[in-house]
């Protein structure tokens, strides 16, 4: 088999006329179905991989998201949309959406802003410069059990660095209960959250900025444009393709965000900095009531699934043209 | 062209060989019973023993017995905790289980008796396990009959600092409920922390809801709660009402719902460094104390959970459990000779003098030299009633819905009569 369409292959359907075609048109369907057959081949290993961990799973737990299911043998008590209607009930699930989307729309309104801060500042000749990028870059390099060990250490109450720190200048009352006030553990977990990712996206922000040529700013400085308005005009129209991408990565981290709460909180206290993803693996690995686990990662699936859809689609659109290759153009 | 063709079929070959190998050798795991031609018995001992010094002691004792018994071989499986537990439930499912195998007994066990996969070991080892300490041997204990024989038992009460007793002029330990918390008003007047407490990990607070629980409903109760599937009579609710008077008191650390227990700002070493009187903990509590914070010496004391006036629960009921070893329906002669030979005198006072557990033999007690741990011995040993951990009497979701609310009436959001009714609901969700 290979010796026959490899030849072929190499000088492109089309240029040489092949010898043995009595039809030309025949020739050329079957030459394409064997194209079609060896590009088949080639992706036959990804697919069964993809297949195998990513669909089946996928399509496993829609499944399993149906039955009171203890996660042994097969799914055998079809219980319908009970698991689902149970979720929509439960004040611990319904409290992980509304921290999800505190945490996107602090994301978004303070995190990436700062990043971007960041990014313009370090963007600029500067001494230290190299030295600056590297520190805030550095948190995102450790791991999040690390971080969630090192901030559960700064935190704890009265001995922690943070009480001390606030104790010597005199700021007693500020200090105390940073993950165990249920008022206040969503606000340390964003300040741990931010100190860890901002490097991140500040490090796309300057990649994003160093490709801006520097005749745009000239110009406009020379029309007489001020700094603001040099942002404003030149390098953030320029800079929307990354704070677009980056916007999408946060966004799916926040609704996915599970490690960094295990590690410092697990959820408490009494829920009030609980997961999606928390509470999942809660049902899941500690109660094994894994049909409603199920349904609460069907849940987190549909909710990353459409709004990564739907951000490709009306956000992503003109980032992408061009930038994915599809099989159809060697059919014209 | 010829060589990496060959080669591939040789690696072909080679992978075929090593996949009917596994197959092979693990049908050798599953009936390993058999023994081989030559008359020798290999013995599949799983436990959970991983660290030290219990890792080589149990392995010098497997030789010891190995030498003894000539036509015998001990194989050794050590898994981690967690790790353990997964695992046995994917062998439970499919239907194999290990010669010997660790077991806390409760729940666990009686889904693997149900599933006709444990041997009874009522009759077989009838001759040794009668010396055996009736509390130890209450876990493994499912409709009167034997599944597992202890080499360890323990219990929950508090263990307190005698020296931050003494300044708050507390001269006896509390034996009522009523004087306990006397006894943490009145250490709070002098400025001292009464409790640690790591709300973190939910079950240390789950200790004080069930004890309360057996002193107001006495200790078959929540057993029988839990076979009934109902939570919501009065004692329980009375019981969530009796650890709320606690909490009103504030008698915890700063930032106690954020502790954890055993890490170096944990309730553990909150006691251990003297920053807290007392810690509601299980027979370990001493060696984790000194592990993560400095420990207390000879300041620690012991006293058991006090009685709650008017309950139907007495002082000397325990909260408690321990490990012990169960066989696999089928087992060998050969597993049975191993558990008594793991269950004799001999054996038992290595445990107790090399890896710190409590003597399940009365004639091994002498090996304890601890005052505390000969205190919780002396408790148990006069034990008038036994609750198993609930994690391990209960299906796991129910436990996990028991640490969940208590901890949720502990941080102020739900009500007794609320802690009662999400535990009945998750209980008759479990069917």
């Amino acid at each position: 088999m290979t010796s026959t369409f490899l030849p072929d292959k190499r000088t492109g359907p089309g240029l040489t006329p092949s010898p043995a075609a009595p039809g030309a048109g025949r020739g050329r369907a079957r030459r394409r179905a064997l194209h079609w057959l060896t590009a088949l081949g080639f992706q036959i290993p990804a697919l069964v991989l993809f297949g195998v961990l990513v669909l089946l799973p996928i399509l496993f737990a829609l499944y399993a998201a149906f039955f009171r299911w203890g996660g042994f043998g097969m799914p055998s008590d079809y219980i319908g949309a009970d698991n689902f209607t149970r979720l929509f009930d439960d004040p611990v699930f319904l409290g992980d959406l509304w921290r999800c989307l505190v945490l996107v729309v602090l994301s978004l309104a303070v995190q990436l802003p700062f990043a971007l801060a960041m990014a313009v500042l370090l963007n600029q000749k500067l001494r230290g410069r190299a030295f600056y990028r590297m520190l805030f870059f550095g948190p995102y390099i450790l791991s999040e059990a690390i971080t969630g060990v090192l901030f559960g250490m700064i935190f704890a109450p009265d001995d922690g660095l943070a009480d001390q720190i606030l104790g010597r200048i005199g700021l007693e009352g500020l200090g105390g209960e940073w993950f165990a006030e249920p008022s206040m553990v969503m606000a340390t977990l964003f300040l741990v959250m931010t100190w860890k990712y901002f490097g991140f996206h500040m490090m796309l922000y300057l990649a994003g900025l160093q490709s801006i040529p520097r005749e745009l700013t000239e110009a406009a400085l020379i029309d007489g444009a001020n700094a603001w308005q040099r942002f404003r005009s030149v390098t953030l129209p320029l800079l929307a393709p990354t704070l677009r991408i980056s916007v999408f990565l946060s966004v799916i981290g926040s609704i996915q965000l599970f490690d960094l709460v295990w590690v410092t909180t697990a959820g408490g206290p009494d829920h009030h900095s609980e997961t999606m993803a928390v509470t999942m693996f809660q049902y899941g690995f500690k109660r094994y009531q894994v049909g409603y686990a199920s349904a609460i990662s069907v849940v987190m699936f549909g909710i990353s699934l459409v709004f990564a859809l739907a951000y490709q689609r009306f956000v992503l659109r003109r980032d992408l043209q061009g930038a994915t290759t599809t099989m159809r153009g060697d059919g014209k | 062209m010829g060589d990496p063709g060959l080669s591939r079929r040789g690696f072909l070959a080679a992978s075929a060989a090593a996949g009917a190998g596994i197959t092979a050798l693990s049908g050798c795991g599953g009936d390993s019973a058999g023994g081989s031609s030559d008359g020798t018995t290999t013995v599949e001992w799983w436990n959970i023993s991983t660290t030290e010094p219990t890792r080589g002691v149990w392995a010098a004792l497997a030789k010891k017995f190995e030498a003894q018994n000539p036509k015998v071989k001990i194989k050794i499986v050590q898994l981690e905790n967690d790790a353990y537990k997964s695992k046995m439930t994917a062998l439970t499912a499919s239907g194999k289980l290990p010669d010997i195998f660790h077991t806390w007994g409760g729940g666990v066990l009686r889904q693997q008796v149900d599933a006709g996969l444990v041997e009874d070991l009522t009759d077989r080892t009838k001759d040794f396990a009668d010396a055996l300490l009736p509390v130890a041997k209450e876990p493994y204990l499912l409709d009167e009959k034997l599944y597992g024989i202890p080499f360890d038992i323990g219990m929950i009460g508090f263990w307190y600092n005698k020296a931050l007793f003494k300044d708050a002029g507390i001269s006896e330990p509390p034996t009522t409920w009523d004087g306990f918390l006397d006894a943490v008003r009145e250490l709070k007047a002098k400025g001292t922390t009464p409790l640690a407490l790591a709300g973190k990990e939910k079950w240390p607070g789950m200790y004080y809801w069930a004890y309360l629980a057996m002193r107001t409903a006495g200790a078959s109760a929540l057993q029988k709660a839990y076979d009934d599937k109902d939570f919501t009579g009065d004692a329980f609710v009375q019981a969530g009402q009796h650890l709320q008077e606690l909490v009103d008191l504030q008698p915890f650390q700063k930032g106690f719902l954020g502790a954890a227990y055993s890490s170096p700002t944990g309730q553990a070493a909150t006691v251990g460094n003297g920053k807290a009187a007392m810690e509601l903990m299980g027979q370990w509590a001493p060696v984790v104390q000194a592990d993560s914070g400095k420990g207390l010496g000879d300041d620690l004391g012991f006293f058991p959970f006090p009685a709650v006036e008017g309950g139907k629960g007495a002082i000397t009921e325990v909260f408690g459990g321990g490990g012990g070893h169960a066989l696999r329906s089928g087992a060998p002669q050969a597993a049975v000779d191993f558990l008594k030979f793991f269950a004799s005198e001999a054996t038992d006072r290595e445990l107790v003098e090399k890896t710190g557990i409590l003597p399940v033999l009365p004639a091994a007690e002498s090996a304890i030299k601890d005052p505390n741990i000969k205190a919780v011995q002396a408790q148990l040993k006069a034990a008038t009633g036994f609750q198993l951990y609930l994690d391990q009497a209960y299906a796991p979701a129910v436990g996990q819905e028991v640490n969940d609310s208590v901890a949720a009436l502990i941080a102020g959001s739900k009500s007794p009569a609320q802690v009662a009714q999400s535990i009945t609901r998750t209980a008759k969700e479990e069917q």
